[in-house]
């Protein structure tokens, strides 16, 4: 037997700060998922966006340490894992909010005063435009440009759902909803 | 009349005829017919990139194109200035400058920086918009290199320099548009992840964003310092391209005007690291003799280009074994010298300051790494670049053109034109092979050059019939080059006795540490400049170097003996490529867990490891033990031959299965109890 | 499922169907697509189900197995019908009755009355505003009768997730053919005489393309369909992959077979998840009846399509950069040539199309070349799909002959038009803004313009994807043209200089202008920039980034000149030129404001009206909350 050249202390330093079993097991799955992904893509470096699409559906971003894993497997300089990651916009290396709220910037809607409803949504989660994820980890307000649903315009999307013909406040209702929802959840 | 059968195809350059001789791009047609064209992102040996937009030229017919990406064509005319082109450069100059940090006079590429020079050739002098440059902390992690990113232009040379010639990807572009950057991954230092240090993209980089790291500063403190006995070795390649900042032609040997500017600068004594590569060549000669008798480890790789060393420590563990084990000419004379020189000089051993002047940004990390240190003294305290001595040498005031040339300080300064040549590529094979002739055949070697070692390709095999016996060698410069052969080797496709590689494209004329060249020719003309030394030389055969046999009988005993063993040879292990990057699968909140980590490399995952992880997990589940057991999966432990591998606590657990692990996990467990 | 089980010719396919949709005497569409799901059509699917159950009348939702009951009910689903903005629609079949803003509440109602009585409900008509008539179907519509949908035909109306359906409508008649009984070259030659050029915004001859790729010797070839659609405001190929998925596919068969290529893919924008599963959905449905894989069509050629999502980035539409994702790296472009037919994914010959440039296919090899080259103008045949949206009437997707003028979209079939509030405003017409990002402005002078190709680039625009956006005379261009110079500067990659750099400052002189912080130099600054990175950057995105500048400052140039010269934004839309003004119908002459102001910049005599003296005005904003008749505002 050797002496694992992993410098141990490393391992011991990581432990994570309290997790419950239930974070243990969740974790052990979302593994379980991702190695399941990557087999099915046979760990084939071209594949690399449909993979990390797949893998941040389950961890809902794409953690550090995934990634490190992602480029060993697929046989790519994590480097290189880090600058696709980083390149396109569905990528997120951060945590997002389980409602995620898009709000559409495309010309149709912007010409159709899209940005009142930014200003209105932001405002009633106390966020910014580089403060995007409310502290609860309940929301996620970004913009897009163009859903596609430019008929019906302006549009608001919150996860896969498609609301048009937006305004400030039917904005802010959508969003008390879901509040009244969470909260007698 | 004339026959005009077989004509070459032309073009017009600027209203000039200028013949298309397989040139693969209109940038190279016009830089053979002498016109500079400003590049930031082209470089003969990288793929064509078109992203710095400089290289313009105003095609008939086509309009404004980029030339490096224009593949010439019979017949086509074209200009390389226009006021339109004057003006389109202008204003990506002054773009590029409303995002740089124009800290010129304090920026080591000053004076040297293609965007500099571009920006006074172009007569820009004033930048029109905005500035937008944010202040990005400055990397300097790592030992060889200081990345500034104030200063990058994105032009990706580095980046493609690092992987496709030296198959790494250390480097890479991150995020998009604006936000571009080129960092490590996850911007992590440089230092933390794979780079080996050959600083090949430093050589490439056209700005300062990328510079060798100095040391400058400690030299001349311990210069200053009355105390202390500082003495140089300077290493072969240094001499033939240290002239070229001072008009001096690529490969003009400057050595006795080198030596002579180090003793000015304060040097107490300046010695040749060709000697140690005498000492090197007899004792890795021997290696090889006593490996191919034995028929064991072969083939044996060379092991002093350190940036190839931690290569194969990453990606070839299992050709670890194969290495040489001598430690390189560097670190040999850093060795001896520690060993001789307080007794010869009559110096105190901690007051001794040993300084290398290398062509190499590897060197630097070299220095460093604890295996060269004895009682935390290292082998060599400082590493200047062949630049850094320039700038030193600019700085003591020193003319150097005028400077008396002298000669290098003995014993350590003598050598053979064996020592000389390994600066360059297949330098290393021919010395050992003019040692290993002499030993097989027991005849005195008259033909001492061996041509078909040399060369510019970057794979090179030759059988070299030695009397009876016949030596098969492979010489490889650039890492991906040494990559795909050592790929060969480790699954037996190929099959050597000598495997030389340098990681730096030419060998160690082309290292980073050497002045910047415009001259695309300039490590050829180095290279030649050595093969020419080795035949001004008297002696050509490590073997002969009077001062390395004294130095065996007064000093060393026999080459490869116990004492030869501990001042001159190393041992090498396995490195992790990026080092923190274990990921928690179960993680526990208690202070002393039992923390099992299984690889999930690929070679581990296909050996299994994925089913032992999942075992393990069920167990822990099953039996409730979270919290008393953390599991991690964790990245190659870079001990792929022994796949599958499980570390439990400290322990490597090599093919490992679930029962094994559990073994381990229960003795971890409760050590108290463990098996009588 | 029967059809589904062993490879049935199409004739058979076609024959099983109208087997099954025999005893069907009703038909009612409901709009499944994108718009009208997210007003609520699925629910109205699902009420109308139970509503007709309940009714007593046999309904079907598939046709699929077993010949439903005589005198059945036949709901389906269709893709986008392009009028979006009245949905959900409902399509009564074969009364041709067209229902909008139709919801579940109305479900019982339309069941009773148009099911049961033949009656027609007034109020779920379209109301045509110009005439003040309920429009009884789709012919009466002028937002329809104007168009001519031949692309989009089967969108809308026949069930996308049917393949039988397409069948029973001519589908993949045009591809048997094209494998059976034409060579490569044939088709090449068909595609190339049609005159047909690239949707993609290029407008490329297509045939060519292809042509190129066929010679190419090596024996891997790929077909990729460029299903990006990146340009905001523009979703003509969303709805072709949402509403005619099999039709797209029938045009890569064709596609495929001409060039050589066995394998295909489908590049689609993440942000269609509908149009990536009708997309799945159809090759998996293909594939199973034997017209996608292996010996198709008993040829013994193969084909297999693969569907891959984007992840978010407009420069992905390039094809270099297109390529480069699919191999799973950055989006980066590489500079052409080489070109994709030359070598393109994996280094292979590959032809890259647009959606609708593919969807335009089939429609060629049914009724040939030359029905084909008939509609349209001489250099641009065929038919166009635009996004028509911003300030019209009627938003949503259409489908017109090119050389239709612009007059004619966005007066007739858009409806004129609309103010902020949505009332129509006649004369409000400012500008379009066509081909997103990378296309200019069209102004009043152009409303005669005939569109094509060759048109729109003399005038400095072009078709692009084919987003049309309607401006009202309260929109600032100088605002526009900084929309669009914020997209490309986000979309930008960020490889050449001259785009990652020079979109940067663009965006920021246009701030200076927009600020008040711009001068006649700005202008000059502006527009060298501008014309520098047209002419030097490496891809489409960077050479076509200036253009919504280039083409503002070339027709609004006194708008500009107000921004600079006088500090001044037109329409008022920018805040920091706001200056306040007296309304003088307003203002009593109280005097309060002028003895407020630190500046003396307000004058007038008591009892009369007061007016600010804009050169010494400084903008302090002290005057406005003086005055109690709310007589101050800002301009
Ligand atoms: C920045 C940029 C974005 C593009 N986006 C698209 C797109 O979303 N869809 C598309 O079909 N073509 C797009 N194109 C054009 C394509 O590069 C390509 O020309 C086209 O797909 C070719 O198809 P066609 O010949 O059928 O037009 C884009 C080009 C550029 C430069
Ligand atoms: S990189 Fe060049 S331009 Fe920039 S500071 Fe250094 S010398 Fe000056
Ligand atoms: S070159 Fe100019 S800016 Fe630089 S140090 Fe000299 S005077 Fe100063
Ligand atoms: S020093 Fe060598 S390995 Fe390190 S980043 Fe540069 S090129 Fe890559
Ligand atoms: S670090 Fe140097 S070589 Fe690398 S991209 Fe920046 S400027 Fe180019
Ligand atoms: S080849 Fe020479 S210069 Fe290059 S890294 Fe190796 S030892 Fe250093
Ligand atoms: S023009 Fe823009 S998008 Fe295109 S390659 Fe250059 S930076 Fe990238
Ligand atoms: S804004 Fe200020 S300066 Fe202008 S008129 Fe009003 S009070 Fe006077
Ligand atoms: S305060 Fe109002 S009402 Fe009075 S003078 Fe000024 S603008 Fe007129
Ligand atoms: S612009 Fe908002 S959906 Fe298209
Ligand atoms: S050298 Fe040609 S674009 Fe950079
Ligand atoms: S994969 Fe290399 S040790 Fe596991
Ligand atoms: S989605 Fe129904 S008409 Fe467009």
């Amino acid at each position: 037997m050797n002496t694992a050249p992993a410098a141990p202390e490393a391992i011991t330093a990581t432990a994570a700060p309290s997790a419950p079993a239930e974070a243990g097991a969740e974790r052990t799955r979302k593994f379980e998922k991702c190695v399941e992904v990557l087999n099915r893509y046979h760990r084939n470096p071209a594949k690399l966006i449909p993979i990390l699409q797949e893998i941040q559906e389950s961890y809902r971003y794409l953690p550090e340490e995934v990634l490190v894993f992602v480029a060993t497997s697929v046989g790519l300089p994590p480097a290189r894992v880090f600058g696709v990651a980083t390149f396109y916009a569905h990528f997120t290396l951060k945590p997002k909010g389980k409602y995620v709220i898009r709000l559409c910037d495309g010309t149709a809607c912007h010409v159709r005063a899209s940005q009142p409803i930014l200003d209105a949504l932001r405002g009633r989660l106390s966020l910014t435009a580089t403060e995007q994820t409310t502290p609860d980890m309940l929301f996620t307000v970004e913009t897009v440009s163009c859903l596609g649903a430019c008929g019906l315009a302006p549009v608001v999307v919150i996860n896969e759902d498609v609301h048009g013909q937006m305004t400030p406040e039917t904005a802010v209702a959508l969003v008390d909803e879901i509040c009244t929802k969470e909260q007698g959840a | 009349m004339e026959q005009k059968t077989d004509q070459k195809p032309t073009v017009l350059v600027d209203g000039r005829e200028v013949t298309i001789d397989g040139e693969r791009n209109l940038l190279e047609l016009c830089r053979k017919a002498n016109i500079d064209i400003p590049t930031f992102c082209y470089h003969s040996n990288l793929s064509v990139y078109g992203a710095c937009r400089l290289c313009l030229v105003d095609v008939k017919g086509r309009g404004v194109v980029t030339s490096c990406t224009t593949i010439p064509e019979a017949g086509m005319e074209f200009k390389t200035t226009t006021g339109e082109i004057r003006e389109m450069r202008k204003i990506a100059v002054e773009l590029l400058l409303a995002n740089h940090d124009m800290d010129c006079p304090t920026c080591p590429k000053s004076t040297t920086c293609k965007l500099q020079d571009l920006a006074r050739k172009l007569g820009v002098r004033e930048v029109r918009f905005r500035k937008t440059n944010r202040v990005e902390p400055i990397d300097r992690s790592s030992p060889s290199i200081e990345r500034n990113p104030n200063r990058c232009v994105l032009c990706g040379d580095c980046v493609r320099m690092c992987d496709e010639v030296q198959s790494i990807g250390a480097i890479d572009f991150a995020y998009r548009g604006s936000e571009c950057s080129v960092v490590p991954a996850f911007g992590k230092d440089l230092n933390t992840v794979e780079c080996v240090h050959c600083g090949q993209c430093v050589a490439v980089c056209p700005t300062g964003a990328l510079t060798p790291r100095s040391e400058i500063d400690a030299v001349w403190a311990d210069i200053d310092n009355p105390k202390k006995v500082v003495v140089a070795q300077v290493a072969p390649a240094v001499r033939v391209a240290f002239g070229e900042q001072f008009g001096l032609a690529p490969g003009a040997a400057a050595t006795g005007r080198m030596v002579a500017a180090l003793r000015r600068m304060g040097f107490d004594q300046v010695y040749d690291t060709s000697f140690a590569a005498d000492l090197t060549v007899i004792e890795e000669g021997h290696e090889l003799l006593g490996r191919m008798a034995s028929g064991e480890k072969l083939p044996i790789f060379t092991s002093c280009c350190p940036a190839w060393v931690k290569f194969s420590e990453q990606y070839f563990p299992e050709l670890l074994p194969n290495l040489s084990s001598c430690k390189s000419p560097q670190e040999m004379f850093g060795s001896l010298a520690r060993y001789i020189l307080p007794k010869q000089l009559g110096v105190a051993p901690e007051d001794l300051v040993i300084v290398s002047i290398m062509p190499c940004t590897a060197k630097k990390f070299e220095a460093k790494r604890p295996e060269f240190q004895h009682d935390n003294i290292p082998g060599v305290d400082h590493v200047l670049t062949t630049q850094e001595l320039i700038t030193m040498t600019d700085a003591a005031g020193l003319n150097f053109p005028s400077l008396e040339p002298e000669s290098f300080d003995m014993p350590l300064g003598f050598k053979t034109g064996a020592g000389v040549i390994f600066g360059s590529s297949g330098g290393v094979t021919e010395a050992v092979l003019r040692f290993a002739a002499e030993k097989v055949t027991g005849k005195p070697l008259t033909q001492v050059e061996f041509h078909e070692v040399r060369g510019n390709e970057g794979i090179r095999e030759a059988t070299v019939a030695l009397g009876e016996a016949s030596v098969r060698v492979a010489i490889v410069h650039g890492l991906a080059n040494a990559r795909a052969l050592a790929e060969r080797v480790r699954d037996g496709h190929a099959h050597y006795d000598v495997v030389e590689v340098m990681a730096c494209p030419g060998g160690c004329v082309g290292g980073a540490g050497q002045p910047v060249s415009n001259d695309p020719g300039a490590r050829a003309q180095r290279a030649k400049g050595l093969y020419e030394a080795d035949r001004t030389t008297d002696l050509h055969k490590s073997q002969d170097n009077p001062m390395i046999r004294e130095m065996y009988e007064t000093w060393l005993g026999e080459p490869g003996g116990p004492l030869a063993h501990e001042l001159l040879h190393t041992h090498y292990a396995s490195r992790k490529r990026i080092t923190d990057s274990d990921f928690t699968v179960l993680p526990s909140a208690e202070k002393r867990p039992v923390c099992v980590s299984v690889c999930v490399g690929t070679n581990c995952y296909l050996k299994g490891s994925q089913e032992i992880l999942s075992k393990v997990l069920n167990h822990v589940e099953t039996n409730h033990l979270h919290g008393a057991v953390e599991v991690k999966g964790t990245f190659c432990f870079e001990n792929c031959g022994q796949a599958p591998n499980v570390a439990v606590n400290n322990q490597l657990i090599e093919s490992a299965t679930f029962e094994k692990v559990m073994e381990a996990v229960n003795e971890a467990s409760c050590p108290a109890k463990s098996p009588a | 499922m029967s059809i589904a089980q062993d490879r049935m010719t199409l004739e058979q396919i076609a024959e099983e169907y109208a087997r099954l949709s025999e005893p069907v005497t009703r038909r009612i569409i409901i709009c499944a697509g994108t718009g009208c799901v997210a007003n609520g059509s699925l629910k109205v699917h699902a009420a109308l189900r139970d509503a007709v159950e309940q009714a007593g009348l046999p309904v079907t939702i598939e046709l699929k197995t077993e010949a439903p009951p005589e005198g059945s009910v036949h709901i389906s689903r269709s893709g986008c019908q392009g009028f979006c903005q009245q949905g959900p629609l409902l399509t009564i079949l074969p009364e041709g009755i067209l229902y909008t803003h139709v919801h579940a509440p109305d479900v019982q109602e339309i069941v009773e009355r148009t099911l049961m009585h033949g009656e027609v409900i007034d109020r779920l008509l379209f109301n045509d505003p110009a005439t003040g008539c309920h429009c009884h179907g789709i012919d009466d519509i002028p937002f329809y009768q104007r168009q001519q949908r031949t692309v989009l035909k089967e969108c809308g109306v026949i069930c996308p997730e049917d393949l039988a359906e397409y069948v029973s409508h001519g589908g993949y008649f045009a591809a048997r053919r094209a494998y059976c009984d034409m060579s490569p070259e044939q088709i090449c030659a068909t595609i190339l005489e049609s005159g047909l050029r690239g949707r993609g915004g290029g407008g490329f001859p297509t045939g060519r393309k292809w042509e190129l790729t066929r010679i190419q010797t090596e024996p891997k070839k790929y077909i990729v369909c460029n299903g990006d659609e990146g340009d905001p405001g523009a979703f003509m190929d969303r709805s072709v992959m949402e509403g005619n998925p099999h039709g797209l596919l029938e045009g890569m068969m064709i596609a495929a077979r001409a060039i050589g290529a066995d394998a295909g893919l489908i590049y689609v924008r993440a942000e269609y998840p509908l149009a990536v599963k009708r997309l799945k959905r159809a090759v998996a449905d293909a594939e199973a009846m034997g017209l996608l894989g292996d010996d198709i069509f008993d040829t013994g050629l193969t084909l297999r399509i693969e569907v891959m999502e984007g992840a978010g980035a407009f420069v992905c539409g390039e094809e270099t950069a297109l390529l480069a994702s699919v191999e799973g790296k950055r989006g980066m472009p590489m500079p052409k040539p080489p070109f994709p037919a030359q070598k393109g994914l994996d280094g292979k010959p590959t032809v890259i199309n647009n959606v609708e440039t593919l969807a335009s296919v089939p429609v060629i090899m049914r009724h040939g070349a030359a029905a084909y080259k008939a509609v349209g103008t001489e250099k641009s045949p065929g038919t166009k799909t635009f996004a028509l949206t911003g300030h019209v009437a009627n938003t949503g997707l259409i489908e017109v002959p090119f050389g239709t003028t612009l007059g004619e979209i966005v007066m007739n079939i858009g409806g004129g038009v609309i103010d902020a509030k949505g009332n129509p405003d006649p004369a409000g017409f400012k500008a379009v803004q066509i081909g997103g990002p990378s296309g200019g402005c069209l102004t009043q002078a152009h409303l005669d313009l005939p569109l094509d190709f060759d048109s729109l680039r003399e005038v400095g625009a072009m078709v692009g994807s084919g987003g049309l956006v309607v401006m009202n005379k309260k929109t600032c261009m100088v605002k526009v043209a900084r929309f669009f110079m914020q997209f490309t500067q986000n979309e930008s990659c960020g490889k050449c200089v001259l785009c990652r750099e020079g979109t940067k400052q663009m965006l920021a002189l246009l701030d200076d202008i927009i600020e008040g912080n711009g001068t006649r130099e700005t202008l000059v600054l502006l527009e060298t920039v501008a014309r520098v990175v047209a002419k030097g950057s490496l891809c489409g995105l960077g050479k076509t980034a200036p253009s919504p500048v280039l083409s503002t400052l070339r027709y609004f140039r006194d708008e500009y000149l107000a921004h600079v010269d006088h500090k001044h934004c037109p329409t008022g839309n920018c805040k920091a030129l706001a200056r306040p003004v007296i309304i003088e119908e307003k203002c009593k002459g109280c005097t309060v404001c002028g003895r407020k102001c630190p500046v003396g910049a307000i004058e007038g005599e008591r009892k009369q009206p007061h007016h600010i003296n804009p050169e010494v005005c400084i903008n302090c904003g002290a005057c406005l909350e003086t005055c109690k008749f709310g007589a101050i505002v800002y301009n």
